[in-house]
Parts: C-alpha cells; structure tokens; sequence
C-alpha cells in the first residue's frame, strides 16, 4: 500500500496540470473531472505510468445532469489498481445534444459491452467503438431510456410527486392545509333522505314517475 | 449409375462453407435466456456472436423510483443463485453512505449467510458443469444440501430464491435456534458430501478430458476482459474483494484464496470446489464467534439506527417510538444525505459493485450495478474460437452465467 491517493493527484497535476478538476475524497476513493477530449490520455497515462498501474476496468456508467447546460451527461470511470489494491474514479462531461467521447476499448476489452450498455441507456456516442449498437434493449427503440426525460411512474397519477421523494417544492395541496370545500352556488344542497319533505328528486328531474 | 442421381445445387451455392447455429434463446444449455450465434465450420466454431437482454428489467430505472429499502427486492433477482449476497451488498452500500456502524454479531451472521450462499452458488455451478458433460448424479446429490441452505434462510427471512434476507442496519429478527440446528446439520454433512462429489468429478477422466483445455484464458486477458471472482482466480489472479477491500469484518477470519493457472474450465471447477470449502471454513469460524456472545450480546440483530432500521411490526403496532420511525422511514422523512458511493462484495460470480448516487432525495438520484456476468461474458467469444460445439456448452455453464445478473 505505498500508492496514496496524494500521490496520484500530485502524479496527475505533474501531467496534466490544471485540465483536471474537483479533487474529491469520497468515502476514501479519489475522485476527479477530466475534460472530455482527455478521457483517453488520462486512462493511457493511469494505465501505463509504471507507478500507478491502473489496468483493471471496474466499471463504467453514464449519468443525466438535464440542469447542468452544455455538461448533461456525465461518463463515470471506475479504475483499479490490483497490485497496489486502490481505486480512482473519474467523470467527464459532456453535451446532450452532441455526445462524442472517445472509446475506451483499445485499452480495457471490458469496456466493450459497458460502452454499449452505456449507449443504450444514454445515447452516448463513443468515437471509435468497434460495434456501437444497442446491448439490452431492442435494436428498434429509438430513445435513451436512462436519461431523466423519461419518467417512470405513470404521469396520470398524482400520488407519486417528486416532491414526496425528497425533490422539488412542495406541490400546492401540501400547503394549502386543511381543504375547504365550499358549497357550488348554484345548486342546492339535497336533504337527506328520510327527513320530511324529502322527495328525493332534483328539480330537473322528470316527475313522472310520481304518477305510478 | 448415371449422374442424373445426384441433387442438382443451385450455382454459387457451395461457396458458403460454414453454418450458423443458433443456440438459445431458450435452449436447454443455456441455462437461461440469453442467445449465442455461432458460426460453425464443421463442428468447430469460427466466431460467436452474444446476445442479451431477454430479461432484461430496467432495474436502474426502476431503483430511481424507489427508497432505499424496497431496492433490495431489486437486487434479488440479480445473480437468483445467490441472492442474500446481492441483499448484504446492497445494504451495505447503503449503510456505508447513511453511515450506520453495524455490530459484530450482525456482520458475523451477515458472513454466515453470504457464505451459505456463495456454496449454493458455486454447488450449482459445478454439478451443472456436471450434467452438461454428461454426469448427471452430483448434481442430484448436492440438491439435497441446497434445500438445506434454502431452509436456513426459511427460518431466517421466510423466503427461498429471492430472499429479500436482512435490512438496512443488520436483520430483521434473530436467528432462531432451528436456524442454528440446520446450521450445525449442514456443517456436520456437508463435508461428507461434497468429498464425494469431488470423487465423482476430479479425478474422473472423461470429466477431466472434457474440461482440461476447453475454454482457456490467460490471466492478461482476464484481466483485460474485466473478470474477476473464480474465473478471474482459475487463471491465476489472486483478487478477492473479501480481502482486498474487507467488509463485514471479513479481516477477523482466517481463509485462504485458491488459484489456479490456466483459466479453463476444469481449473474453474477446480477453485470453485476449493472455495466451497473455505466458505465452510468460514461459516464455522463465524459461527463459533457468533456463539461467544452471551447473554444481552447474544440478542444484538440490528444496528442502533432507529432512522433507517425498519423497526419489527409488532413493535410497530405496540410501541410509540417505533410507529414514529416506521412511519418517517416508510414516508421518506430520515435524513438522506447526498454523495457518491461505490461499494462491492465478493459475489458468487465476482465484484459485484453497486455506484450510488444520492442527492439528498429519498430515492438514489442513480444507481448502477457492476455485474460481473455482464462484464466477462463478453470473452465467450474469445474463449471458444477454435473449439467443438461441445465446448461451446460447457464453457458457457463453467463460466456460470446467470441470466439475471446479465441483464439486470
């Protein structure tokens, strides 16, 4: 365990000085933001300094920011370091409308289904991927599922607001407090049945049946 | 005999030298949904060509919707094999990101179980190697015992399969004494049974002529190729989550890791059946600690985390405090805080991870799960240029692919 997570970003800062971003500390695991053009130069240069050794590809998976402009898709990168058993994790960003990231299959053959898991989910385009076509989902769908356009529940139901998630303002009924419901001018109220006087009956009704 | 006999083939037609075979989507040797087109010249396999996501569920999607606790049910139906080790995984992501310190007897028990499950595991796995190399006994034999570890869980959360074993924070109730009584009934026969399964199978020589070379890997590749559990360890890497990234007090046990060295299929059987018996080892070594608790100790089954432990139901009905948490947990009012977090566990495929993400919601802003079936399924192709159509079979059920856990 000589490796530290300062000695990686102090490592990384000395290559790529300030292009990197946002050094975090997570729950121990180094986290970091890479422009999206470096992503390759940045897993070339973890992958092959001879110190840090990050050959194992644990993971890969896109994220949908809708409200960060021009940033909407993020791509997470989770690399390991066997020998020195330490983990690093990095993101970069990219535009919605334009999603071309730099495939990562020449370096790790596992990244070859995780990018296209990727693209099925979020339409992200990865330049260079040998068979960038859909994995889990049917090759006809013409959407990206996994992007936070596409609500789960069915929007017909109210009882499921975001705000009942922990999301967003609350909606109006949850201010308002108790519900008053105030008699509709126009019509009269029936009286109840049983009461003298009562006929039952509105007065648009036909009165024929009266007469049986 | 003339030449009119013979069947006239239309012109340009004998060009086409090799033939494609589809084997799957349902197909006895598949052992779940998932298809392989092969190409084959003779019986021999040129390329093969993956596809997946039959079953596919959109479980991520669907975890966005859900608080943290109805996740669990999700995460089942994952790798079914063994599912309380997907449950444990995820409460322990869960629990990482909440901050809940779960006692010593909670992570023992949690050890217990994940370890019975990684023997249902890999028992599966192993006789079913068996049976599509055609020896049909072991895997009968060894069903006995998985009905008992099933019935282990039976008395712990009341489910088989899909388990949902276990809450955020430790279990739902103790482990009663037939769970123990079954517990020391599986110890004290299993070993007996799984010596002779091994008899059956390691030094068999049709069983070893089938596997010996059939779907080799070198560990580069392996490593390339993202594998990582028993596949990864039959080619010779060492990696373990259980001890290079401990969790559930996996550092207070002695075991050993097994390797083997050319990352085919008997030596996946191989480290399989050596890991089943350190899972033994483990189990007993977890059990004596769990039976050194004694009196107050011994009935500590859940974190003291009243904001994210769901409380037991008859407490809820007769208890104030705990029909207050119930209700805040149940209606998302506990405090989540936001973060990232990636957890995995040693899974009875490989690291199982699981990338969260929270924005201080009740739900996971996104959650991704790090399947390891997905990742290395990916080599079959690789794993069987060149080899029989035979080998196509048993390479795919050595590998132990799950469907489930494929497609998530």
């Amino acid at each position: 365990m000589s490796l530290t997570n300062e000695t990686i970003k102090e490592k990384l800062i000395g290559k790529f000085g300030d292009q990197l971003s946002n050094f975090e500390e997570p729950y121990g695991l180094l986290t970091f933001e890479a422009p999206k053009d470096l992503n390759l130069k940045v897993m070339q240069f973890l992958y092959d300094d001879p110190e840090l050794r990050f050959q194992f590809l644990t993971d890969l998976c896109a994220v949908n920011y809708p409200d960060r402009s021009g940033q909407e898709l993020a791509v997470v990168y989770h690399l390991h370091n066997l020998v020195d058993n330490i983990r690093v994790r990095f993101k970069i960003f990219a535009p919605v409308e334009k999603p071309d990231i730099f495939t990562a299959t020449q370096l790790y053959s596992s990244a070859n289904w995780m990018e296209r898991e990727t693209y099925d989910f979020f339409g992200v385009n990865f330049v260079g991927h040998p068979n960038l076509k859909r994995i889990l989902n049917v090759d006809e769908m013409d959407y990206f599922p996994l992007r936070k356009e596409f609500p789960l529940e069915d929007q017909t139901r109210i009882d499921k607001d975001d705000a009942m998630f922990g999301r967003g303002p609350l909606p109006e009924a949850a201010n308002r407090g108790p519900v008053e419901t105030p008699m509709p001018a126009g019509e009269p109220a029936l009286p109840a049945s049983g009461t003298p006087g009562a006929t039952g009956q509105r007065q648009d009704w036909p009165n024929d049946t009266t007469k049986v | 005999m003339s030449t009119d006999h013979h069947i006239k083939l239309p012109e340009g037609s004998i060009e086409k030298t090799t033939t494609t075979l589809n084997m799957g989507p349902t197909h006895p040797a598949t052992h779940g949904v998932f298809q392989n087109i092969l190409e084959l010249d003779g019986e021999r396999i040129v390329s093969a060509e993956q596809t997946v996501g039959y079953i596919h569920r959109a479980f991520e999607k669907l975890a966005e919707r859900r608080p943290l606790y109805q996740i669990t049910t999700l995460t089942d139906r994952l790798n079914y094999c063994s599912s309380p080790i997907n449950n444990m995984g995820w409460h322990m992501t869960c629990e990482k990101l909440l901050g809940v310190k779960t006692p010593k007897r909670v992570d023992y028990l949690r050890i217990i179980i994940m370890e019975l499950a990684r023997i249902s595991d890999h028992l599966i796995c192993n006789s079913v190697v068996g049976v599509d190399s055609g020896a049909f006994t072991g895997f009968l034999y060894v069903m006995q015992y998985r009905e008992l570890i099933y019935e282990i869980y039976e008395e712990i959360c009341g489910s088989r399969l899909t388990t949902n074993i276990g809450r955020i924070g430790g279990f739902e109730r103790n482990f009663n004494a037939t769970a123990f009584e079954k517990l020391e009934r599986f110890l004290a026969e299993y070993p007996g049974v799984l010596k002779e399964f091994e008899n059956l199978f390691t030094r068999n020589r049709i069983f070893m002529e089938r596997t010996i070379g059939a779907g080799p890997i070198s560990s580069e590749r392996a490593l390339n190729y993202g594998f990582t559990g028993p596949n990864l360890r039959a080619a010779g890497v060492d990696y373990d989550v259980r001890v290079h990234t401990p969790y559930s007090s996996y550092e207070d046990f002695e075991f050993e890791i097994p390797v083997g060295k050319t990352g085919d299929c008997y030596d996946r059987f191989l480290v399989r059946n050596q890991e089943m018996w350190q899972s033994l080892h483990l189990i007993r070594q977890a059990y004596r600690k769990v039976q050194e608790f004694k009196g107050a100790d011994a009935e500590i089954y859940h974190a003291d985390a009243p904001a994210y432990y769901l409380p037991q139901k008859k407490d809820v009905y007769t208890k104030m405090e705990a029909l207050i948490w119930h209700f805040k947990i149940v209606m998302g009012e506990t405090e989540i805080p936001p973060g990232e977090v990636y957890h995995s566990v040693e899974g009875g495929n490989g690291e199982l991870g699981f990338y969260l993400i929270s924005d201080g919601g009740r739900t996971p802003y996104r959650l991704h799960f790090r399947r390891p079936c997905f990742i290395y399924y990916q080599a079959y192709s690789e794993l069987t240029k060149g080899a029989m159509l035979s080998d196509a079979v048993i390479v795919m059920s050595s590998l132990n692919l799950i469907a489930g856990e494929m497609d998530a």
